[in-house]
């Protein structure tokens, strides 16, 4: 079982990355979990064709302890099971606790079956506090991918996030496995994530191109690969997900000083 | 290698250079610095507590017409309850929630969701079963954590049950000690209680009783005397106290403080707002309690009351002092420790030269440099980010605003009875004598070496570490289960409690592990403890 966690700056596309991804990899016959660790609760609703789903907080707020797997737990497009965190209303208690919370009490109702091939955990924006790092902590996501863009403020992201990973990797084993590159048309873009991913000591695993398809989809409550499989994007991201599958490249990120992330970015003309 | 030299010697050179300007050996050269209120280094076993502890269990926790709420797990309220052994009766309308404990039991959904649902439905719970006409919050740590608006809350409910509810944002964490608690309290006190209330308050002489908070009933025997002299009390801050009289507290004429540490920020306050003098007093020791009422006449003045207080003392005294005598007998050339909280290890040495103990060591948990080396060091103390993060009220003055006392006899009384003014631990100790800040276990033990006490004043963290070494402790925070202690009586029953415990053969026939040799102790059957350790 490959446990895999995705990060990235919010806004930037991390839940449509994971779950289009997820659908490429589950047309290739794996077995696959997604935990969505976002207060939001929106990280599987391509996948689940909606926002159907009760999250594992509000039940174990509603049930108690008393609660079972099945009633957290759905099944969607590929047989992918969907679980979400869920958590507070904005501005109120503490959404990181309650990741932990969440994923503590998924492992003793045994969600993590021995015929997974995958567990993503889709994590939302910035490492903040240490709850939102539990996907990595004590030996959970082995492996992390950054979405981001050549967007200044998607790179500084994933340079922070990278820090996270580092501080991790030497206790729980964590390790970068690459930074996806979802485009936003910045110039130069692909040159600039793929120098950045170098320096980081990684690299850019995949360029997912621009293309209206995947609001067409989103709008639709679907992953592209369902909702125009003939499509040129849905080529793109069967294309990600082989490349994920077959990754070998597992590295400690050595982030960047703040002066060489900028000077970077002035290299390649966008400062 | 002096006995200082000697304890130092043991630590590293961190912890030797965090702890060496916390321990002074008396000169009587008057100028002795000594540092304290910083934080605990990481790794000693410190005796101290925490803000919630200060602010819930040692300022709040004793006031009878008031519920006070932990919002928080249950840890936090259940054990500061009860442990202070602060008394109380209930009042007029039969109002007591002293013996009550009130929390909101966060669970794990009130930390990720937020708790604030749960401390309104606690306060709709509590407003239907008690119909409180005052609720004080208090917040642990979580709360601070996750940020619940306990001062939202608090508002909602003064406009849904017409109730005064004052929140307080006193998370353990905050400061280095419980100090920290006592500053946010006499805050909330100051903002939202005193001065409410306007009614009629009649009587001579009026005083309130600051810092007092009846661990035992000590408050019971001050005000028993206080009141037979002819003194009107109007308000305790807080033992048996009510918020009720608090809030009619600047009506008194002087405030008399006893614990200075916990409360002296509501003198200061008043002093400003309201123009009330107040009188450092000390009802701990016949000698101190005559020497205090004495002070009180003087403020006061008039023949009349002089008299009535000299014939009060000497009444008291003729009632005790046989007793008195018997026990200085049994008790007179006895070596005491102290190690108390902010002002009892000052209070407590007038007491035993009473009975001609001398004491050889007296140290604060989390008292500031001015309960060690008086007042007039308050404009020299370094505020550091941890003093800064506790709210400094400065208060307007208000237009009740009055000065009991002409200008002229204000200095005067300054002068000859120290009004307005503390003169702190260190100028009324022997010479040869130590004084330690902030004492840990470690430097307990090597002071019990070194000096050997007879008689060890702490509190229940280390009182059965000191008897095992086979000395006499006996608990000043909570007086394990005696007292009063204060005033005339009280001074016979602390008398009469030193003498069994020093008289007790135990002491002999206690073989620390250490000793080599003898029989090994009893394995595992330590007394369970009672009693809190905050004040």
């Amino acid at each position: 079982m490959r446990q895999v966690a995705i990060y990235g700056k919010g806004g930037i596309g991390k839940s449509t990355t994971t779950q289009n991804l997820n659908a490429g990899l589950g047309e290739m016959g794996k077995k696959i979990m997604i935990v969505g660790c976002d207060p939001k609760a929106d990280s599987t609703r391509l996948i689940l064709g909606g926002l159907a789903q009760e999250t594992v907080l509000d039940t174990l707020r509603e049930e108690g302890e008393d609660i079972d797997l099945d009633q957290v737990l759905r099944e969607g497009f590929f047989s992918i099971r969907c679980v979400e965190s869920g958590g507070p209303e904005p501005g109120v208690g503490c959404a990181g606790r309650g990741i932990i919370t969440s994923i503590g009490l998924l492992e003793r109702l045994g969600a993590y079956t021995e015929d997974l091939d995958y567990v993503f955990y889709d994590v939302l924006g910035d490492v903040v506090c240490g709850g939102f790092a539990m996907p990595i902590r004590e030996g959970k996501a082995q492996e992390i991918y950054i979405v981001c863009s050549g967007e200044m403020m998607a790179l500084y992201a994933a340079n922070n996030i990278s820090k996270g990973i580092r501080k991790y990797a030497n206790t729980g084993g964590v390790r970068l496995g690459g930074l996806i590159c979802n485009s936003r048309n910045v110039d130069g873009e692909a040159e600039l994530v793929s120098s950045v991913a170098k320096e980081l000591g990684t690299q850019m695993i995949y360029f997912v191109p621009r293309d209206n398809m995947v609001q067409r989809a989103e709008i639709h409550k679907q992953t592209v690969i369902q909702f125009d499989p003939e499509s040129s994007q849905a080529a793109e991201y069967r294309n990600l997900a082989r490349k994920i599958d077959a990754n070998d490249m597992f590295v400690v990120p050595k982030p960047l000083s703040q002066e060489r992330l900028e000077s970077l970015l002035m290299e390649h003309g966008i400062l | 290698m002096d006995v200082k030299t000697r304890i130092l010697s043991r630590y590293k050179a961190k912890v030797f250079k965090g702890r060496k300007d916390h321990i002074l050996e008396v000169d009587g050269s008057g100028g002795q610095q000594i540092a304290a209120n910083t934080r605990a280094i990481p790794g000693i076993m410190t005796n101290r507590g925490c803000c919630y502890a200060g602010c819930k269990g040692v300022v709040l926790g004793p006031l009878k017409d008031t519920v006070v709420l932990t919002h928080g797990p249950i840890g936090c309220g259940f054990y500061s309850w009860g442990t202070r052994r602060n008394k109380a009766r209930a009042g007029e309308g039969g109002e007591n929630y002293v013996q009550y404990c009130f929390s909101t039991d966060m669970q794990e959904p009130d930390i990720v969701f937020g708790g604030d649902k749960k401390l309104r439905r606690a306060i709709e719970e509590a407003c239907a079963i008690f119909r409180p006409r005052r609720i004080m919050i208090c917040s642990t740590c979580p709360v601070g954590l996750i940020g619940d608006d306990i001062h939202a809350v608090a508002a909602w409910a003064e406009r849904e049950f017409g109730i005064t509810c004052v929140a307080f944002s006193c998370e353990g964490y905050k400061g280095v000690s419980q100090s920290a608690g006592h500053h946010i309290a006499n805050n909330g006190l100051m903002k939202r209680v005193i001065g409410t209330d306007d009614g009629e308050v009649g009587g001579r002489y009026r005083v309130n009783l600051l810092g007092e908070y009846n661990i035992g009933g000590d408050g019971w025997e001050t005000e028993r005397i206080l009141r037979k002299v002819g003194y009107t009390v109007v308000s305790v801050f807080t033992g048996d106290g009510a918020l009720a009289d608090i809030a009619r507290s600047h009506k008194a004429d002087l405030n008399l403080v006893q614990c200075h540490r916990s409360i002296n920020y509501v003198a200061g306050m008043m002093k400003d707002a309201f123009g009330t003098d107040w009188l450092k007093v000390n009802f701990i020791g016949l000698g101190a309690t005559a020497a205090t009422l004495r002070s009180i006449a003087e403020y006061f003045g008039g023949d009349e009351l002089r008299e009535r207080t000299e014939e009060v003392i000497e009444e008291e005294m003729a009632a005790v002092s046989g007793d008195v005598a018997y026990y200085r007998g049994r008790l007179e050339g006895r070596r005491a420790a102290l190690f108390v909280g902010g002002s009892r290890s000052h209070h407590y040495q007038d007491l035993l030269g009473d009975f001609g103990v001398s004491t050889v060591l007296a140290g604060y948990e989390f008292a500031h440099r001015d309960d060690y080396e008086g007042r007039r060091v308050i404009p020299d103390i370094r505020e550091d980010a941890d003093s800064k993060n506790i709210e400094s009220l400065v208060v307007e003055r208000d237009l009740r605003y009055r000065a009991f006392l002409t200008p002229e006899r204000a200095r005067e009384l300054r002068e000859r009875i120290g009004l307005g003014d503390y003169g702190g631990l260190i100028r009324d100790m022997p010479d040869g004598s130590y004084v330690v800040d902030d004492l840990n276990h470690y430097e307990t033990e090597a002071f019990i070496e070194l000096l050997k006490p007879d008689i060890f004043f702490s509190g229940i963290k280390d009182k059965y570490v000191i008897q095992k070494a086979g000395v006499l402790a006996r608990q000043l925070h909570s007086y394990d289960y005696s007292g009063p202690y204060a005033g005339f009586r009280g001074s016979l029953v602390f008398g009469r409690d030193l003498t069994m415990g020093l008289y007790a053969p135990a002491w002999g026939l206690v073989s620390p592990p250490w000793a080599g040799g003898g029989a090994a102790p009893a394995g595992g059957a330590e007394a369970p403890g009672e009693g809190g350790s905050d004040a």
